[in-house]
């Protein structure tokens, strides 16, 4: 099938991210870019395990974790991952315009929790938590901050699909770019999910 | 017959390698002429899994020689085609199975001897009574701490003959490793934790060797990695508590010679802020910031790695960066005039507890 | 757009290279790049033999003996072997499996202009206040006391030119997945692609290790982390962890591809199929994954315990078993066979006792307890250089003598290649021979010198000799070169007459699209088949049509010079005002030309049949 072929509903396949070799390609090395991303956070957690009790002189996770405020941030992405699948779930039934409008839900989300990501960074370093303050500090900033920067890469990765691809609609050449970017944005939200358990719930425990 | 001539092979295999393995390097300094327990246990698991690899060897060797003599394509061959061979499932087994065998019969006492050398229980008892040495590691120098015993002394480790020592192993600024070949394996001296091992020296073979083994830092640590040499005094029993006892009690004595006074002067004024001069140091390790001298006039080397003698010791006073590039003493106090230089020698060379 | 077949100026040679995205040229870069890198370590490792030829020696100064022995290994792993290890595969796997191109051809060019500047930027700290001189492995206690800007160079470097790497694991993969012709099933494939196939996967999971490291370190020293500083809680061991998650995997993925390379010679030059493929097959991937399980027995001494000690140590000695398996398996290959010493058969004849050695003393050094008194002695230095001398390097100079034909259409001469062999064989048997016994005997490695009287000096004479025959050899194979460059002749598609997989049924070079029509694959060593059957060429699964190619692009450059900016202006960010601006733009430069990448539509191009068939002629009558 050619990738610049204009599609219809009826014409358009069940799985258009794989419908090309491109694609195909795409998809793969994505999923393997993914694993290479997972011993990448594995080794950041494991860093942070080993120091997260090194506080030196500075707070400690109990003392300085502010809980209501991740908590939201974490409703937050969760749902953005949900609204991403049903982007995903109109892009295979090319429905262009419902695709663009849930992406659109999406980043708005993600950007919800990077601002709230943000506040929090900047409250614990009013607290005197700064990125220098102890290992356990720079070994949660770097952690955390690692996964803040996927996320804010995935939104102007995201943005830049839809706007690139407004007025052109769903091809089979951007059908696996928009694909890929959802994957990549669940995979954001996997990692949240255990930054949020060892991190943070861990973390207040003790 | 056979089994004689398999038996005589093997060992006359075993005891070639021994031969050549023992005649390398200097009784002081080299694993191949173990001095104790501990050497000689890591000796046993060299000349083991040595024996083991020759035959591996031995065995590929002659394979690899006979294809590659006869299987070389002759004049007239060029258009032969040989037979193409899939495999052989049963030597495939063969070469799977005999060397997981072999290595069955080197990991069993690799096991056993990993576990042997880390007991460490007996000094970490309460109420202990073996030797303890806490060791230091700094650029580029050691300090030996005996804990039960009060004293403190630097690059000459003094140690009983015929028992287990025991060792706490640290560094002060960068990571470093505490090694004494002939002795036994090393052991690294990290900044986060401390380390323990025991090593035992052989009073007969310390005599052989000089009662005197070569230390050396293994692990990169700067520029005067290379240098970083210490000096291992192995005394019977009896010779090494006279030691102690001698350092426990040794003090500065006053000297009458005017140049001695001087050079005590001058060392007061510029080098007693790091340097202590009695093996009795009761401030913390933080504030031990250079060797102690208590006993400098006893050490075998200046430096750590020059003849002991005092035209070396004001070479080294006068310029320390040329003799150990990268070392922290240079710099920490003001030039000396030649006058000054022979008073300071010659006062640091009163500095003896025998 | 096709650009077959015409004349270019100097100027429009260099602009395809810097825009290219054929494997093939790609190839050419990284040979070139990693041959340029290759000279300079050697130079280094000279250095090192000099100063080392007598006690007490002040050919250079401790100091700057740190930094060539650092730069030396350094260079060696990151920017010479792994650069022409992804040289040997761009010229050869696509070719093998039957496809036209890689999966990623963009991201190829990226992953060699990624590895290009870091490598660069690396080696400009020479020039910039020193260079990092904490070895290789940078340990994270000496590597935070370095006073220099060195390490930063490194920290920085080698971030750059791993996520070239990263990349280029990652397109291999899912070339082999996904681009193998009809009837290349996993089980017919090449033992070289094989090979690349396992390595990539242990790049993939080998390398963010590494990054996360280079990270940390990063961090304590340009931007006030506490990773690795114990007054603060950090801990200096968890850098040794990380680096050999890392490190020790690297080894394998530098010697698998050297394992693939000997297997295709031996195969060739024996005229026989490999023996024992699919045990060959299990080997490789049971390599790769013991691979990850027994980092820590380069820590043996750091204090884990008997437990750790224990295990890591039984878990070295497995790996053995599959080498072991490779070892036989190359042996009987040759067994029944009709041996014909070319150049790459004799690296590859001289291959299996050299590595032999490096694999024995690879298992006596597993022994823990022995292990305390080789680790960290010249003993170990001369185990390395075995496995990755005698492993790799003769590999490398195997492969390219062997590939030499296929990658520029001539023949390395037969003479001076066998010159060059003898010279490097003898050089390096008798640099690294002796130093087995210098370890033992208690001399520690790193030192930029040794005091006389202890031992040492026959033993560091004849090394440095040694050092001069590899060092001969070496130059004999450049002249190699310029004389083949110049003088030699253009040969046909199957120089070495014995070739046996896909690479010898093109033409030499291979054509832009390197298969007129994809070819149908009827067995393992297809080529081989198609030539007993008395065919000429291969049998095609495809009609000649229309070849679909992507388009050069100069994006891959512009986003690793941005990076290469980048690392600049951060690291000289506490100096100097403008190093946090120019930090930024770095950035900026490189998030542009990605964000042009991904809004430009780059549909490719197509090269027209008529041109194909006009192409394939040529070939044929070269």
């Amino acid at each position: 099938m050619h990738v610049e072929e204009k599609l219809t509903p009826e014409t358009f396949p069940a799985e258009p991210e794989k419908a090309t070799l491109e694609g195909k390609n795409k998809f793969l090395g994505f999923w393997f870019f993914l694993g290479g991303e997972t011993v990448l956070f594995a080794s950041l957690f494991a860093t942070f395990l080993a120091l997260r009790d090194s506080v030196a002189n500075g707070p400690t996770a109990q003392e300085l974790f502010k809980m209501p405020i991740v908590f939201l941030a974490t409703m937050l992405l969760l749902t953005s991952s949900l609204t991403s699948v049903y982007a995903m779930h109109h892009m295979r039934n090319f429905d262009f315009k419902k695709m663009q409008l849930w992406l659109g839900i999406t980043v708005l989300l993600g950007a919800g929790f990077l601002a709230l990501e943000i506040y929090e960074f900047t409250e614990y370093v009013h607290e005197g938590f700064k990125f220098s303050t102890s290992a356990f500090s720079s070994s949660f900033y770097t952690l955390v901050g690692t996964h803040g920067g996927h996320v804010a890469f995935g939104l102007l990765w995201i943005l830049t699909l839809m706007v690139r691809n407004a007025k052109r609609g769903l091809n089979l050449y951007n059908a696996p770019k928009f694909y890929v970017a959802s994957l990549y944005w669940h995979f954001i939200d996997v990692v949240w999910v255990f930054i949020f358990t060892v991190v943070y719930l861990m973390g207040m425990v003790g | 017959m056979k089994k004689w001539l398999r038996n005589w092979r093997l060992v006359s295999l075993v005891s070639a390698m021994a031969l050549l393995l023992a005649g390398c390097g200097k009784p002081f300094l080299s694993t191949l002429q173990p001095a104790g327990e501990v050497a000689d246990m890591q000796y046993k698991l060299m000349l083991l899994s040595t024996a083991i690899m020759v035959i591996v060897i031995a065995v590929v060797t002659i394979i690899f020689l006979y294809v590659v003599t006869r299987f070389r394509r002759r004049k007239g061959e060029e258009n032969k085609i040989p037979k193409q061979v899939e495999g052989s499932h049963t030597l495939e087994i063969i070469w799977t199975v005999i060397p997981i065998i072999l290595l069955i019969i080197l990991a069993v006492p690799t096991v056993l001897y990993t576990f042997k050398l880390a007991d460490v229980k007996p000094m970490n008892k309460k109420e202990r009574d073996v030797v303890v040495v806490n060791v230091r590691a700094n650029l580029y120098w050691w300090e030996f701490e005996y804990p039960d015993y009060g004293i403190i002394t630097s690059q000459d480790l003094v140690v009983p003959t015929g028992e287990r020592v025991y060792f706490n192993l640290k560094a002060s600024d960068v990571k470093h490793s505490f090694w004494i070949p002939a002795v036994g394996g090393k052991m690294d001296t990290n900044t986060d934790n401390t380390n323990q091992f025991f090593l035992t020296f052989d009073d007969k073979r310390a005599e052989e060797a000089g009662r005197l083994f070569y230390g050396k830092c293994a692990e990169l640590c700067g520029p005067s990695h290379a240098l970083m040499d210490f000096k291992v005094k192995a005394l019977p029993r009896g010779e090494f508590d006279q030691w102690v006892e001698k350092m426990k009690n040794a003090k500065p004595v006053a000297s009458t010679d005017p140049v001695v006074k001087q050079g005590e002067e001058i060392f007061n004024k510029s080098c007693i802020g790091c340097h202590a001069v009695t093996p009795v140091d009761g401030r913390p390790e933080q504030a031990r910031l250079a060797p102690n001298l208590g006993n400098f006039a006893d050490r075998e080397r200046i430096a750590g790695i020059l003849e002991h003698n005092e035209e070396n010791l004001k070479a080294w006073l006068k310029d320390p960066e040329k003799i150990k590039p990268g070392n922290k003493m240079t710099g920490t106090y003001p030039a000396l005039s030649d006058e000054e230089l022979e008073a300071l020698t010659k006062y640091l060379m009163t500095l003896s507890v025998q | 757009m096709s650009t077959l077949a015409r004349k270019k100026g100097v100027g429009a040679v260099i602009w395809d290279y810097l825009t290219t995205v054929d494997h093939k040229k790609i190839a050419i870069l990284y040979l070139i790049a990693g041959g340029i890198f290759f000279l300079l370590g050697g130079l280094e490792a000279m250095i090192i033999r000099i100063q080392l030829a007598v006690p007490n020696n002040d050919f250079i100064s401790a100091g700057f003996y740190n930094e060539v022995l650092t730069m030396h290994g350094t260079t060696m792993i990151f920017l010479a072997a792994m650069p022409l290890v992804f040289a040997m595969m761009n010229a050869v796997v696509p070719i093998q499996i039957g496809a036209r191109d890689v999966a990623f051809p963009f991201l190829n060019a990226l992953g060699f202009w990624l590895f290009f500047f870091g490598g660069v930027f690396l080696n400009l700290s020479w020039f910039l206040g020193g260079a990092p001189d904490a070895g290789w492995t940078s340990y994270a206690s000496l590597s935070l006391a370095s006073p220099t800007h060195g390490i930063d160079f490194y920290v920085l470097g080698l971030q750059i030119s791993g996520f070239g790497t990263l990349i280029g694991g990652i397109n291999f993969l899912v070339t082999i997945i996904n681009m193998r012709a009809p009837g290349m099933t996993y089980m017919r494939m090449p033992m070289f692609t094989w090979a690349t196939f396992v390595t990539s996967a242990l790049i993939l999971f080998a390398f963010p290790p590494l990054t996360v490291g280079l990270i940390f370190m990063m961090m304590d020293r340009l931007f006030g982390g506490n990773f690795f500083d114990p007054a603060l809680g950090g801990n200096t061991i968890i850098w040794e962890h990380l680096f050999w998650i890392f490190g020790h995997p690297e080894v394998y993925i530098l010697v698998l591809p050297a394992f693939g390379i000997f297997s295709e010679i031996f195969a060739t030059f024996s005229r026989k199929r490999l023996f024992g493929y699919s045990s060959m097959v299990f080997a490789t991937v049971l390599i790769g994954f013991l691979g990850f399980m027994v980092w820590a027995h380069h820590m043996f001494t750091v204090g884990m315990g008997p437990i750790a000690n224990a295990i890591f140590a039984v878990a070295t000695m497995a790996i053995a078993v599959p080498t072991g398996i490779k070892i036989f398996n190359w042996l009987f290959t040759m067994w029944g066979g009709s041996i014909r010493f070319t150049t790459p058969m004799m690296y590859a004849v001289a291959f299996i006792p050299s590595f032999v050695i490096g694999g024995v003393t690879g298992v006596m050094n597993a022994t823990a307890a022995a292990d305390y008194q080789y680790h960290d002695s010249y003993f170990v230095v001369a185990h390395f250089h075995y496995v990755i001398v005698g492993g790799v390097v003769f590999a490398l100079l195997a492969g390219a003598h062997y590939w030499w034909p296929k990658m520029f259409g001539k023949m390395l001469d037969e003479k001076l290649g066998k010159v060059t062999f003898w010279l490097f064989f003898i050089g390096f048997h008798l640099t690294f021979f002796i130093q087995h016994f210098l370890g033992l005997m208690g001399m520690p490695r790193r030192v930029f010198t040794f005091l006389p009287g202890q031992g040492f000096e026959t033993g560091n004479m004849i090394s440095t000799i040694g050092a001069f025959f590899m060092a001969a050899g070496t130059i004999v194979l450049l002249a190699n070169v310029v004389i083949t460059t110049v003088k030699g002749k253009r040969v046909g598609n199957d120089p070495w007459e014995d070739g046996r997989t896909l690479e010898w049924a093109v033409s030499s070079p291979a054509p832009e699209y390197n298969f007129a029509q994809t070819p149908l694959v009827r067995g393992l060593d297809a080529y081989w088949i198609e030539k007993m059957e008395g065919k000429k060429g291969l049998t095609p699964a495809e009609p000649l049509g229309d070849i679909h190619m992507p388009n050069p692009s100069i994006l891959p450059f512009v986003i690793s010079l941005g990076l290469f900016v980048a690392a600049f202006g951060f690291l000289f960010h506490n100096d100097h005002a403008w190093g946090t601006p120019v930090g930024v733009v770095g950035l900026l430069i490189t998030l542009g030309a990605m964000f042009f990448r991904s809004i430009i539509d780059d549909h490719g191009f197509h090269i027209h049949k008529e041109e194909v068939m006009e192409a394939e002629k040529k070939g044929a009558g070269a």
